[in-house]
């Protein structure tokens, strides 16, 4: 599986605790919400690194073993924090997961690292970011739901697809943060 | 002011002569939670280190000035950082060589006793994992109980006191640490035995143990005694040597009994278990010294760190040897057992010779607290 991060962190051969204090140091050149990927070869890198997302409030998104390397993914909090959301088309989560039989097309507007470890059956991964460049995946008239962690990305992909024409775009509330229903990894 | 790194054996010795000491265990609060360095006079702070990279200052006040303080992480990096930082804000402090994993494979030789005809018995507790290995000495050869994985540190012993190990014994297949018996043997030239109940998949060659089996060490002639005594495994076996002392394995301890449920057989196992406690261990002498492979806490150390007790003063005190009902005993070995070992099911398939981890993985299965007895 290859997961896109905005950043590798190499700490491979380094033992406690210089994977964490790495770590540290390159989230602080990262903006609120990049990703970075650390590979490490401590096995105790795992439960520290979870611990230590836990205690300074970033994601820890999840850990990939491949042969002696462990590719741990963390993104840098903040960045979710605006006042309020705008777009007024809204589901809540529950709404959505009654409906994934049915002929809709679910975007995951979160960062791909986020995606990989845990996302809606069939939704597909476009990140915000680069939702602009790939609108003419879409189709202007399918019925498009647009979820990510905790409903804000998600209202801001909304907008930006209403203010390209599409229609009828709805946004999940309030996201991933707390879906009950069925997840899929890569 | 200064950092001092203390060894495994320092810190040992502190243990066993339960000095005053303040531990500031850096690792993570699910590690500390699990296990750490016992001890009857040890006092605790757990504070991740990676919430001091900041700096220390917020830890300060809690830190005492009147009794050693010790840095305690998983492998010494994260100590040693503390530690100097710690130095930094003026304070004398130690930090453990090794970390906690260092400490998990530290053994502490004790003499037990001399024997009579000559030779001795020597325990090796296993301070950090509460296992304890044997050496039985008589005339240039020695006997090896429940070896630990640390098998050089048998051998390096044994050089040290001028004997060869001829006999390797494990009293049953262990479920909570991986067993150095089989290694030991072939790295010695020894005879490796273990009960056939317990040895149906494994993957080597052994000598069976079995019930009367009588095996001499040395030129006095101290005999061992196998005592079939199923419980805990359904091949476990005692051991008695020189008439004196019951090697009971993981079916009797000091303050607690063996767990018949870590090869999944709990109900199976529950009678064997009360049969071998409460008839088979009844028609020996009262006289015999129990020494036991594991203990569970460190109250259970002797003086001079030792863990042994005459078997009459177990009959008399040790909650697990008295209980009437056979149904509250089968419950007491079934229901609300402590959690089971870590990765008890790898380290038996390791015993087994099923698997074969490399050493950094065989660290990794053994962390964490020994599992094996209820109370």
């Amino acid at each position: 599986m290859t997961i896109k991060t905005d950043y590798v962190l190499d700490a491979k051969g380094l033992a406690c605790p210089m994977p964490i204090v790495k770590t540290k140091k390159a989230l602080k050149d990262l903006a609120s919400g990049e990703v970075v990927e650390i590979l490490a070869t401590d096995a105790g890198s795992t439960a520290d690194l979870k611990a230590w997302a836990g205690s300074t409030g970033n994601h820890y998104l999840g850990t990939v073993q491949e042969g002696e390397v462990w590719k741990h993914y963390i993104r840098k909090k903040g960045g979710e924090d605006r006042e309020e959301m705008s777009y007024p088309k809204t589901v809540k989560n529950e709404e959505l997961g009654k409906r994934l039989d049915d002929m809709i097309t679910i975007i995951d507007v979160r960062e791909h690292a986020e995606y990989a470890f845990n996302h809606i059956p069939g939704a597909i991964s476009i990140p915000l970011g680069s939702l602009e460049n790939r609108l003419e995946e879409l189709q202007k008239e399918d019925e498009i739901y647009v979820v990510c962690r905790t409903g804000n990305r998600s209202d801001m992909a909304a907008q930006l697809l209403s203010k390209h024409g599409f229609a009828n775009v709805t946004n999940v509330l309030p996201g991933m943060s707390d879906w009950q229903g069925k997840t899929e990894s890569l | 002011m200064s950092v001092t790194t203390w060894t495994a054996a320092d810190v040992a010795k502190k243990v066993i002569n339960k000095d005053e000491l303040f531990i500031l265990d850096v690792r993570n609060q699910d590690a500390f939670a699990d296990w750490k360095i016992e001890g009857e006079n040890i006092e605790y702070l757990n504070v991740p280190y990676f919430e001091l990279l900041d700096g220390v200052e917020p830890i300060i006040d809690k830190i005492p000035t009147d009794k050693d303080v010790l840095v305690v992480c998983a492998k010494e990096g994260s100590s040693e950082m503390i530690a100097e930082m710690l130095s930094d804000e003026g304070m004398d402090v130690y930090q453990l060589q090794g970390g906690m994993k260092t400490w998990s494979e530290h053994l502490e030789p004790v003499k037990i006793s001399d024997l009579k005809g000559g030779g001795a018995i020597y325990q090796f507790v296993r301070l950090g994992k509460g296992c304890l290995s044997y050496m039985v000495i008589s005339g240039k050869e020695a006997a090896v109980i429940d070896a630990t994985r640390m098998t050089d540190v048998f051998k390096d012993f044994a050089e040290k006191m001028g004997v060869s190990i001829q006999h390797v014994f494990d009293t049953h297949l262990h479920a909570d640490h991986i067993s150095g018996g089989k290694n030991l043997a072939d790295e010695t030239g020894a005879t490796y035995w273990l009960p056939p109940k317990d040895a149906v998949e494994v993957t080597f060659s052994y000598e069976p143990l079995e019930d009367g089996n009588q095996i001499t060490i040395g030129e006095t002639a101290i005999q061992i005694h196998a005592l079939y005594s199923p419980g805990h495994t359904i091949g476990s076996t005692s051991f008695i040597v020189d008439d004196t002392y019951l090697f009971t394995g993981d079916i009797l301890f000091i303050d607690s009994i063996g767990r018949p449920d870590l090869a999944g057989k709990a109900e199976d196992w529950v009678a064997d278990l009360r049969e071998s406690l409460y008839s088979r261990y009844r028609e020996l002498s009262e006289e015999l010294t129990v020494l036991p492979a594991h203990f569970m806490i460190t109250s259970e150390l002797n003086e001079d760190g030792s863990v042994a007790e005459r078997l009459g003063t177990l009959f008399a005190r040790n909650h697990g040897l008295n209980i009437k009902d056979e149904d509250e005993f089968r419950s007491l070995v079934t229901e609300n057992l402590p959690p089971q070992p870590n990765a008890y099911d790898e380290i038996r398939k390791t015993n087994m010779g099923k698997i074969v981890p490399n050493e950094e993985a065989q660290r990794e299965m053994e962390i964490g607290p020994n599992r094996c007895a209820v109370r």
